[in-house]
């Protein structure tokens, strides 16, 4: 399905917002959507919001042969699946360029960085060592999937725990999370992807472009930082010419930008750990809000209630009695004899059920 | 020979197409009628019935009225039962219509509905545009007020249009015209220099739409603006500074879901913060 075409005075309109420094939703040039981060109840289960932008991490492993150049060290593996959920544009199946973009952006962001200590997911040099896994679904497409990917996938990897192996020379056991607690990996450094988007050949900047924005810019800046000011990965797309103080300038805004992000990580994962120690329920159904529709709600009405008892009784007693629900017995009819009486029990009337309300 | 009076009571049904599209039955009941209005405000859910029950006994004496109830979007009939197929709220009109208001953001196209479109492309004779459902429309070059064949209507890719359905049911591609039966514009065409689209629920744009309703009124107590209402659920708004532009937009954004009361609250504090 194609996704809705943008229209001449929509995009008249965005640019010349983004002259006077307005954006649609009243953010700053410089200011990130709120980014919620939550966790479900595996360990490695990871949701990233990035204002109405959703995206989904999952971390698993797995005991593989090693590659042959690399006998020692683990895999790292890396998918982003742009679900048709996410957007109408996107198609189930098919490697879009978009896809590739995003998966080749992560792969770059995460692993050429040896963020992961590969060498310690080493189980027996040569022959078995641990495949990890990183799987990333987009949910909602709201601008930004890169920001939101690189921020869901470091953050599950962070999270997730493998199991613990035991090694007896050539025998390998695999301990389940029963036997064993599972370790965590082991990560020397957070890198997170800020993405600046350029309007008018270079002269506006934005930072986290919504879906309206990144439809009318003219190239996209993405810097992947960490929070020790390392630059991990630099992309420009969209063939814009920068000028070198315009790119100094945006790794400026990138370390700010990352430290927070990275302070808001640290304490989604200290939440998290301190949830599940403390038994509390854990997981992505306890994370949602219970949202409300207040808009049909009514206000409580007040309502008189004095004298509300004496009131009742009054009318019940000043009531008719209700006609007989049965016919009265005819006196012609005959008795009937004690072998026949049969023990009649009295069901109590129903209270009348609560009605249901919505 | 006694003298026989026969009453018959029969159910006929006509099938209208109405304003809102969507099929209509009239039918004649005698006790249907009194359990909708029983029934009316109430949240109602797909499978919900409203089930025709006619009385064996028909009083010979006193005349039987038959009572047609026009049933709207969400009522359905099927067999001898009214279900209803939406869940939402049931409104009443008096004297007899009854529909389901609920809320949704899919657009269905439906005869005579004025929408806001997007021109896609142009070939031939006709504009492709993009109304938002399920297929694009076509607009022919003609369907505009003073367009003949050498004085063609100047309409670009990307321009909105605002337009009326001539023809939208499930078996055909649907077709607009910006000219309505008498060969007159009214409002219709080519617009939206300035401006900003947007889009809302199908059921906040069915209330901006009503006659006397709150949210324009408070609108008009805020800031001089322009606003176009499109029944696929499309807005624009075009104000006298870009900043008042946007601040209509996301008001009405936000109104979907809040109360008259926090709606009120809400354009008050903006008229405070604006002034």
């Amino acid at each position: 399905m194609k996704d809705t075409p943008l229209s001449n005075c929509e995009r008249d309109f965005l640019l010349r917002a983004i002259e006077e420094k307005k954006r649609l939703d009243g953010r700053q040039t410089y200011d990130y959507r709120r980014i919620k981060i939550t966790f479900g109840t595996d360990y490695g289960c990871c949701f990233v919001d990035l204002g109405k932008t959703r995206v989904m991490a999952q971390v698993s492993c797995e005991l593989v042969a090693p590659k042959e150049n690399r006998p020692n060290e683990g895999i790292m593996f890396f998918n982003i699946e742009l679900s048709p959920m996410a957007s109408p544009a996107f198609e189930q199946g098919r490697q879009s360029e978009l896809s590739v973009k995003l998966n080749r952006q992560l792969e770059r962001c995460l692993r050429n960085s040896k963020c992961i200590d590969t060498e310690s997911l080493c189980v027996v040099s040569g022959k078995t060592v641990w495949q990890i896994r990183v799987d990333i679904h987009m949910l909602n497409n709201d601008g930004n999937l890169m920001d939101a990917s690189s921020i869901a996938a470091i953050t599950a990897l962070c999270h997730f725990r493998r199991p613990d192996v035991g090694i007896q020379g050539e025998e390998v056991t695999v301990y389940s999370p029963e036997e064993r607690d599972p370790i965590p990996l082991s990560i020397y450094h957070m890198p997170i992807s800020v993405s600046f988007s350029f309007f008018q050949q270079g002269t506006y900047l934005l930072v986290d472009p919504c879906e309206r924005e990144e439809r009318v810019m003219d190239g996209l800046l993405m810097i992947a930082m960490n929070k020790h000011r390392e630059i991990c990965s630099i992309q420009s797309s969209g063939g814009i010419m920068l000028l070198k103080e315009q790119v100094m300038r945006c790794s400026k805004i990138a370390s700010v930008k990352v430290s927070e992000i990275t302070e808001l990580i640290s304490k989604a994962l200290l939440n998290d750990k301190a949830a599940r120690k403390a038994g509390g329920r854990c997981g992505f159904a306890e994370s949602m809000p219970q949202e409300r529709i207040t808009a049909l709600k009514t206000e409580e009405t007040p309502m008189e209630m004095k004298d509300v008892t004496e009131r009742a009784n009054d009318i019940i007693q000043k009531a008719e009695a209700p006609p007989p629900a049965y016919p009265k017995l005819n006196d012609d009819r005959e008795n009937i004899s004690d072998s026949e009486e049969e023990e009649v029990v009295i069901l109590h009337p129903e209270i009348p059920g609560k009605v249901c309300t919505l | 020979m006694l003298p026989s009076c026969f009453l018959c009571v029969t159910l006929i049904l006509i099938r209208v197409r109405n304003i809102n599209g969507a099929d209509l039955s009239v039918t004649r009941t005698c006790r249907m009628f009194s359990s909708l209005k029983q029934r009316v405000e109430d949240v109602l859910l797909p499978g919900d019935e409203f089930s025709l029950e006619t009385d064996d006994t028909i009083s010979l004496t006193e005349a039987v009225k038959p009572e047609k109830a026009v049933c709207g979007p969400g009522l359905r009939r099927s067999g001898d039962r009214l279900v209803v197929c939406k869940s939402g709220v049931l409104r009443h009109k008096p004297p007899n219509v009854f529909w389901i208001d609920s809320q949704q953001r899919r657009y269905v196209p439906a005869k005579g509905e004025t929408v806001i479109g997007i021109v896609t492309a142009k070939s031939g004779d006709v504009f492709k545009v993009d109304v938002g459902g399920s297929e694009q429309a076509s607009l022919s070059y003609l369907a505009f007020e003073g367009a003949t064949k050498r004085n063609r209507p100047n309409v670009q890719v990307g321009d909105l249009v605002f337009a009326q359905f001539i023809i939208a049911n499930k078996d055909m591609e649907p077709e607009l015209a910006c000219i309505d039966s008498s060969g007159r514009a009214n409002g219709m065409g080519v617009f939206g220099a300035g401006g900003l689209l947007f889009r809302v629920s199908l059921g906040l744009v069915r209330r901006l739409l009503s006659p006397h309703n709150e949210v324009r009124s408070d609108l008009e107590t805020l800031f001089p603006c322009e606003l176009v209402v499109g029944m696929n659920g499309r807005l624009w708004v075009r104000s006298s500074s870009i900043q008042q532009t946007l601040i209509i937009a996301n008001l009405l954004q936000s109104c979907e879901t809040m109360t008259a009361q926090q709606r009120k609250e809400l354009f008050r504090r903006v008229q405070q913060g604006a002034l």
